[in-house]
């Protein structure tokens, strides 16, 4: 962020450029290989269908409540794992961080064995009236599990690098531990913890393996885009190809929007905080 | 998974080469320089390697076919692509070098004679499938008959209607006149078939070789009405095949006795 201010400094060799541009392109050109191959003439009927609507209202209402669901687990999390010592933390970051590398299937599979019908937890609801599979609930918990370590390894870091400096004055000043946590940490880490939950929500909209395996896929209930864009390509690859489009477009707005804001806070805050 | 099958076919290809080069020599002692009579020796038979695009759910079968293939022929390397049948349609439609295609369906063969990928007259047919009702050991809902899967408290799982088993359970409903609310709709067997050993599912629609695949891990329940949606298996050489006469033998083979007998011990019909 400091940087943009600067000019460009001098010291960048030609070849990583050369690199990065190639880097950049093999990203970008396969996004606009998809756009040349949408069919424009009929992009708004096969976008406004009945099918479509559902799967992205589904899939922008599930992926808000895991966001939420990450901010309010992840950031204690974080803290926890920032600001504590005890003995096997280090095995339980890695473990906690374990969503990030598993193939996401695995995941769902975790995830059926624990609340499903016949899982470790899932008998207990079972026996209070509560079924989570196949239901919404199961599609926010697939979306939650794979996209929570991404809001814990941010902030986490975000934590361990502004220090605790400003908190111990704090403390000496007589602020409780809350106080502390609510008017110096927080607001110290803020732009991490958006950029957090933002990478949390985008992975969220793109979670497809667990959501299958642990939700199932039914128009409307737990038929989020991903699945609905995997279904559509057996029979109509121009929907599926349309559908795509708005999926990448709607991260591309929400980046882009968390971007702005992250930056504004950041930049208030690094004026006021010392 | 292919490379696997890969490797251990040029494994098998190459042990039978040994074997039959041992034989032709009369020696067994020198197998570095018996490689030369095999040769020459099968130098009239096939040789080369095809690649085949087969639907997902003859796995088990065209794994087996495909090395009983290259037992028969030394020299002949198969390898095996699997998947869903539209996704290997796409696959093929976009450059994939395909020898030998084998569809689930006759729409998904359809896209490829359209397309003129493949002659119009290429396909045959050598499988036939329908489907049949899949439980979890001990059929804890109690189902007996297609129409119990239409009951609120039974939770059934089908496939979506824009994939080949989902178009076959729309078929059996009309017929039946039985409206199914399924509490998923998925978008391939697989995935029936895995929420219904795992007990999530009381019930789901599959193939009755999905069944026979699975073994213990689901009960299957025939019913009458299966017969009205019997889908059909193509099987087809690619135009563009480099190795038509490789591809036409094996499809041959799959057609012939062997290839019948292997699909019919795993629960395919005769076409």
């Amino acid at each position: 962020m400091s940087s943009r201010s600067s000019d460009t400094y001098a010291g960048v060799p030609g070849w990583v450029v050369t690199l990065a541009i190639i880097g950049a392109g093999f990203v970008l050109l396969p996004l606009i290989a998809m756009a040349t191959r949408v069919n424009w003439g009929e992009f708004i009927p096969l976008v406004t269908s009945e099918s479509s609507v559902a799967a992205l209202w589904l899939s922008l209402r599930t992926s808000l409540t895991a966001t939420a669901l990450c901010v309010l687990l992840g950031v204690p999390m974080a803290v926890v794992l920032a600001r504590t010592e005890f003995w096997g933390q280090k095995i339980l970051r890695s473990l906690v961080l374990l969503p990030l590398v598993l193939p996401p299937v695995v995941g769902g599979i975790a995830l059926l064995y624990t609340f499903g019908r016949r899982g470790l937890l899932g008998q207990s609801f079972e026996a209070l009236g509560i079924t989570i599979a196949f239901s919404t609930t199961a599609v926010v918990l697939a979306q939650t599990f794979v996209a929570l370590p991404f809001l814990v390894l941010s902030l986490e870091g975000a934590l361990r690098t502004v220090g605790t400096r400003y908190e111990a004055v704090g403390a000496t000043l007589g602020a409780r531990p809350t106080t502390v946590l609510r008017r110096i940490t927080l607001p110290l880490v803020l732009p991490a913890l958006i950029s957090g939950a933002v990478l949390s929500f985008a992975r969220a909209l793109g979670e497809f393996g667990a959501t299958l395996t642990f939700a199932g896929s039914l128009q409307g209930v737990t038929r989020t885009l991903p699945l609905e864009i995997y279904l559509q390509r057996e029979t109509d690859p121009d929907a599926a190809v349309a559908l795509s489009l708005v999926l990448v477009v709607v991260a591309v707005i929400v980046v882009a929007i968390a971007h702005q804001a992250g930056e504004a806070d950041g930049f208030r805050l690094r004026r006021t905080a010392p | 998974m292919t490379r696997t099958t890969t490797i251990a076919a040029a494994v098998l290809s190459a042990a039978v080469a040994l074997t039959l080069a041992a034989c032709s020599s009369g020696s067994t002692g020198a197998p570095a320089t018996s490689a030369a009579p095999a040769a020459t020796e099968t130098a009239a038979a096939l040789e080369g390697s095809i690649t085949v695009f087969a639907a997902a759910s003859l796995k088990s079968t065209f794994t087996e076919l495909a090395d009983e293939f290259e037992a028969a022929n030394p020299g002949v390397t198969v390898e095996l692509n699997f998947a869903g049948s539209s996704d290997l349609v796409t696959q093929i439609t976009e450059g994939a070098p395909a020898d030998v295609f084998a569809s689930a369906d006759e729409k998904n063969m359809a896209k490829l004679t359209d397309g003129g990928l493949i002659e119009a007259d290429a396909p045959v047919d050598f499988a036939t499938n329908v489907l049949t009702i899949a439980v979890p050991p001990g059929n804890p809902a109690g189902i007996a008959a297609f129409s119990d899967l239409a009951k609120p408290e039974v939770k059934t799982v089908i496939c979506a209607a824009q994939v080949p088993c989902g178009s076959a359970t729309v078929t059996v409903e009309e017929a039946t006149g039985v409206t199914l609310t399924p509490v998923s709709e998925e978008s391939s067997v697989t995935d029936v078939l895995g929420k219904v050993t795992s007990g999530e599912a009381d019930a789901g629609l599959v193939y009755v070789t999905d069944v026979i695949a699975a073994g213990d891990a689901v009960e299957g329940i025939e019913f009458p009405e299966s017969g009205e949606a019997v889908n059909t298996y193509p099987i087809a050489p690619v135009t563009a095949s480099a190795n038509a006469e490789i591809a036409q033998a094996f499809i041959d083979f799959v057609t012939g006795s062997t290839g019948q007998g292997v699909l019919s011990a795993a629960g395919f019909g005769k076409p």
